[in-house]
């Protein structure tokens, strides 16, 4: 019996400034992880991870990250996804910056 | 100072242009990633957790203050205002966008610095003693052999492919502050039965995963066969070294591995072949650098103002007794500059701190700045009769935190807030413990105590080598500190021994908290440090008071 598949979502860090980012079920790539595309199952999985990996130009280094489903969508499974989720914790940088240029 | 010839300006703004073109091909899409990557690792751009990050060379930890103040204008100009100084003499931008980098190495090429081979499998940044030139115990300032080192490393075609990364570390002083014991290659000087100085050579040493103390290759090595017995070491390392097992292929591991008798002849036999081959240019161009880095000429100042501050300012007497270093002119000081103010991040300043620090260089100390790895800068050369003036303005840029070698001043990688390879947060551990003990009001009553961390067994924060170390581990997706107890970066290096179970995020500040006034009641006198009463008292104790349920159950049964 195989494992059963944990749901994931595909990140990545963009290619310009370097920020977490996400891959939204209608193929934009979102700085925030509730906005992204919560995935159940393992082929559809690895067909968004294809789909990302083809976008060289966009970001850097896709990859399958655990995530489970919140009332606000997809929120972090392991501590390493939380902290890419949010920034650092000694300065508000990064994500916790308000940026209001960004999507 | 050494100031880049035009060899060196022309090499280093070359280089720029180089990448300049790589990273315009890499984002117009010419270069994938693969290809990109390790043109970008060789000028120092790593992408971490949240962003791209830049890694600039401080060679052996030497900057005057116009670099100094270029280093704030680029963290102003293209990062978050700010930049953190490393374990390796290094700082880092956190926050750079790709786009930027060229320009950012641009500006550092304008002050002559880079950031080439600060990451990747080669020779990186040589550092050095951070009191070099100004230490009242050295026998030589180890800077222009270190310059030498740099000269001949970058680029050298026959180490760019090294089976792992590889770093130097030299001292002209006894007294070890350069951690010489734990690089792949320590250079300690010594002098020989006829007085003249030379080299004791350490190889081998290292942290990391597999931890070891470096062994004596050469007893004495005379100054003018460094080069040549150096790049005897890199070739024989260069053919043994494993290239199959990444965890193995440090030079550690083939010292140990082959032993040091064999690695000792295999040295000797191609030092053999190759010292013929260096007829006097590296000595000459060494004589060159030697002019560059001539002490400067010391002022006549007056002690005057500095007695009267010490008797009448009680913070600057604490600043004065606890930051400051005997230099090799008794009318002059070293002053240690904390970047450890209590809660900060150790290592960070920011660009008017940087501003700060570059002033008093200029002003007040012959424009010389250096970078510690124990994360703070060094005003090397400061009359005494100008501390109480340092101090002022140091205490109004919040530099003046009096806890040089104290247990609030501690090392601290990046860790998981920064950091890919991390397995743990470092930083937030560093800032609460240095809050709780300066709640406690107990770290000049401790007194000397080097508390260091790492957020994963890389072991960037030195832990294997602080009196007390901690290692943030991920134990079943949940933070984890492993403590070590009793390591020494000195001459008389050890590696820690670990203390027990780890502890979670929230149960190691107290801990060490435990094990610090723990201390106070093991030691037999106030001039014992927490060091020496673990090697008199050894772990049993220290493991009593930081598992007091393990001693009940014990009891109990």
């Amino acid at each position: 019996m195989s494992r059963r598949f944990t749901p994931k979502v595909v990140t990545a860090n963009d290619l310009i400034e370097g920020d977490v980012v996400y891959l939204s079920s209608n193929d934009v790539w979102v700085r925030e992880l509730h906005r992204a595309e919560l995935i159940d199952d393992e082929a559809h999985a690895d067909l968004r991870l294809l789909h990302a990996q083809g976008q060289p130009g966009i970001v850097v280094g896709a990859y399958l990250a655990d995530a489970k489903a919140g009332p606000n969508g997809p929120e972090p499974v392991h501590f390493r996804e939380t902290f890419r989720a949010t920034g650092p914790s000694n300065y508000a940088h990064g994500k916790q910056e308000v940026s209001p240029h960004r999507a | 100072m050494y100031t880049y010839t035009e060899f060196d300006d022309a090499f280093v703004r070359e280089r720029v242009a180089q990448f300049r073109g790589q990273v315009e091909r890499r984002i117009d899409g010419s270069l994938t990633e693969d290809e990109f990557r390790p043109l970008r690792l060789m000028n120092g751009l790593y992408l971490q957790l949240h962003a791209y990050m830049l890694r600039v060379a401080i060679p052996y930890g030497t900057l005057n203050g116009a670099q100094m103040r270029q280093l704030a204008y680029i963290a102003e100009r293209w990062d978050r205002g700010y930049g953190h100084f490393t374990t390796r003499q290094n700082i880092q931008y956190n926050w750079p966008k790709l786009s930027d980098v060229p320009d950012m190495l641009s500006a550092l090429a304008d002050v002559g610095m880079h950031a080439i081979q600060t990451s990747g499998n080669t020779i990186r940044n040589v550092t050095a003693d951070h009191f070099a030139g100004a230490a009242a115990d050295e026998i030589e300032d180890p800077r222009p052999v270190a310059e030498l080192l740099r000269q001949w490393s970058t680029d050298h075609p026959e180490f760019q492919f090294l089976p792992r990364k590889f770093k130097i570390a030299i001292t002209g002083s006894p007294n070890d502050r350069a951690v010489t014991r734990a690089h792949d290659i320590g250079l300690r000087m010594v002098r020989n039965d006829a007085g003249e100085p030379g080299f004791e050579v350490i190889v081998g040493g290292g942290l990391g995963r597999t931890p070891m103390i470096g062994k004596t290759v050469r007893d004495f090595l005379p100054k003018a066969d460094l080069l040549p017995y150096v790049e005897a070491i890199l070739s024989v390392y260069n053919t043994l070294g494993r290239r199959d097992n990444k965890y193995k292929a440090r030079i550690k591991i083939t010292v140990h591995e082959t032993g040091i008798e064999a690695i000792r002849e295999m040295v000797e036999a191609r030092f053999a072949e190759l010292r013929p081959e260096f007829t006097g240019a590296d000595q000459e161009v060494l004589a060159g650098i030697e002019a560059q880095f001539a002490a400067p000429e010391w002022a006549k100042v007056s002690a005057a103002p500095f007695e009267a501050a010490y008797t009448n300012d009680p913070l600057f007497r604490s600043f004065a007794d606890t930051n400051l270093a005997a230099h090799r002119n008794p009318d002059y000081a070293i002053v240690s500059v904390s970047l450890k103010a209590h809660g900060a991040t150790p290592g960070d300043a920011t660009a008017d701190q940087m501003r700060t620090l570059a002033d008093l260089a200029e002003r007040y100390g012959h424009d010389e700045l250096r970078i510690s790895h124990e994360q703070n800068v060094i005003l090397p050369h400061v009359p005494k009769g100008h501390l109480p003036a340092v101090h002022a303005a140091l205490k109004a840029a919040g530099l003046a935190t009096a806890n040089i070698g104290l247990a609030s001043d501690i090392i601290a990688c990046p860790g998981m807030d920064y950091c890919a390879l991390a397995t743990a947060r470092s930083i937030p551990i560093a800032q609460e413990i240095a809050t709780r003990v300066d709640e406690l009001k107990l770290e000049h009553d401790i007194g000397a105590l080097k508390i260091k961390i790492s957020g994963c067994i890389n072991a960037c924060g030195h832990h294997h080598v602080g009196h007390i170390g901690i290692l943030g581990l991920d134990r079943a997706g949940v933070e984890n500190y492993q403590i070590t107890l009793g390591g020494d970066g000195t001459e008389t290096a050890s590696i820690g021994e670990r203390a027990g179970p780890g502890f979670s995020a929230d149960e190691i500040v107290p801990a060490i908290e435990r094990l610090i006034t723990g201390y106070l009641d093991l030691r037999n006198s106030p001039d014992e440090t927490f060091l020496a009463a673990y090697r008199r008292l050894g772990a049993e104790p220290f493991k009593a008071i930081l598992y007091p349920q393990e001693k009940e159950k014990a009891r109990a049964a």
